[in-house]
């Protein structure tokens, strides 16, 4: 099977735009999901009352629906209610209310590796819990959140496929404009695949060269 | 204006028929996941295998299907297929075919880890009291990786549930589509049942997959 170069140089910056949307909605998301993972992985670790429940409750809906449901009901659903977003918004918020709860069982699984005879020992120095924090629990916790924290930011940049759903001229969605349009599969799809590796071959690279740096960076093991 | 909007469940036969359309997605992981067992567990002793040729191979396979969105599979398993080889697959067939893959890929890597975490020792001592390979496999080796496995097989089911929802996008009637039915269908009686339709839906996925997650947490606990 010949494949049609005229049609792929073309259609390129089709690609290129798109790659672009997936890649910003893909940053904003693993962002904030960063930030909502750190304050709900906080508030389970010190178990603030009150809040616990309410973040356990948010990580088994998050956990337990598909990004695709919850982009629908964000952007046809809240719309009836009076909250009107825009699909791109939509995606961000949708991205961050799934990520958030993996980022935090990731970042909690690491805080609650470290021993508490380290935290015991921190406190009989005197030092107060925020440089506990800082300067015993973090560094630890990091290393061991790290593989689990990498996994989630190629998970999440994957999920970000699915905003074609709500009308995000995304990779899908070019691709099946133009396989709908001009009916030349082959190129489409194997621009899809290239584009898609392009964004996420070097993440998991990078992802691989964190974790061993990290490793090393440990406690000897 | 709100309570309205929740009467579109009791038009006709519309809640029933939202319920068919999660069991068209729902029959779908079940089918893959049935196959990506046997599949899964083949292709993870696979991966155990020392002969560079088998280790190249089972590694790519694995790092492809996991680097690429399961979307894109779906797409290239629907549109592209159909075009190379001249295959008419359905949309449902497409569907099968890709999670199957998809499921056979991630159920191997768990079965090869679980088997790599078994310590060398256990095969000596096994070997010490005079077991033969057949009894080591069958008393020893089995039994352990089922304990690590099956809590994290229900993992699986799970994401597989939630990953069949995207479907909808290569043109399958399920709990999505039928959902925009009827929104459509209700749109000047009940204008907020958009609302309340993927509310609804939302739910239903919850409640299909919650019970299961507190089902493998709780082995887990158990079996630790």
């Amino acid at each position: 099977m010949g494949l049609n170069f005229e049609f792929m140089q073309k259609y390129l910056p089709w690609y290129l735009d798109a790659a672009v949307l997936t890649i910003r909605i893909a940053f904003f998301g693993i962002l904030f999901s960063l930030l909502v993972g750190a304050v709900c992985s906080m508030v389970q670790y010190y178990k603030v009352p009150v809040f616990r429940r309410i973040v356990s409750i948010y990580i088994e809906i998050s956990r337990n629906t598909p990004l695709l449901v919850q982009l629908f009901f964000l952007y046809f659903g809240l719309p009836k209610i009076g909250v009107v977003w825009s699909a791109e918004v939509c995606a961000i918020v949708g991205l961050t209310f799934l990520g958030g709860s993996y980022m935090a069982e990731s970042i909690r699984s690491g805080l609650e590796s470290v021993e508490k005879s380290q935290i015991e020992s921190a406190a009989s120095l005197g030092m107060s819990k925020a440089l506990t924090m800082k300067e015993v629990i973090f560094p630890q916790a990091l290393a061991v959140s790290v593989p689990g924290i990498c996994a989630n930011v190629i998970f999440l940049i994957k999920e970000t496929s699915v905003v074609s759903g709500i009308a995000l001229a995304d990779l899908m969605y070019v691709t099946k404009d133009l396989i709908g349009l001009y009916y030349e599969t082959d190129e489409a799809l194997l621009m899809l695949v290239v584009f898609y590796l392009i964004i996420l071959l070097p993440v998991s690279v990078l992802a691989t060269l964190l974790e061993r740096r990290l490793r090393y960076a440990g406690f000897g093991n | 204006m709100q309570d309205s909007g929740i009467n579109v469940f009791f038009m006709g036969k519309n809640f029933l028929r939202l319920l068919e359309g999660l069991g068209v997605t729902l029959r779908i992981s079940l089918i893959a996941v049935l196959l990506s067992l046997p599949l899964g567990i083949l292709f993870g002793m696979f991966m155990t295998w020392k002969n560079p040729l088998a280790k190249a191979i089972s590694r790519f396979y694995l790092e492809f299907i996991r680097i690429m969105p399961q979307l894109v599979l779906l797409f290239i398993a629907y549109f592209g297929v159909t075009r190379a080889l001249g295959w008419n697959l359905s949309a449902d067939v497409s569907a099968v075919i890709v999670f199957t893959l998809w499921g056979t890929a991630e159920m191997g890597d768990l079965v090869r880890g679980a088997l790599i975490s078994i310590p060398k020792h256990q095969y000596d001592s096994a070997a010490a009291l005079g077991m033969n390979k057949a009894q080591t496999f069958g008393y020893v080796v089995v039994p352990q990786t089922l304990r690590r496995l099956i809590p994290l097989t229900i993992n699986l089911t799970t994401r597989m549930i939630k990953t069949t929802s995207l479907v909808v996008l290569i043109g399958m009637t399920e709990v999505l589509k039928v959902g925009k039915q009827i929104i459509d269908a209700n749109r000047f009686e009940y204008p907020t049942a958009a609302l309340w339709v993927y509310g609804m839906i939302f739910l239903l996925y919850f409640l299909a997959c919650w019970p299961i997650s507190m089902l493998a947490r709780k082995l887990e606990k158990r079996w630790r």
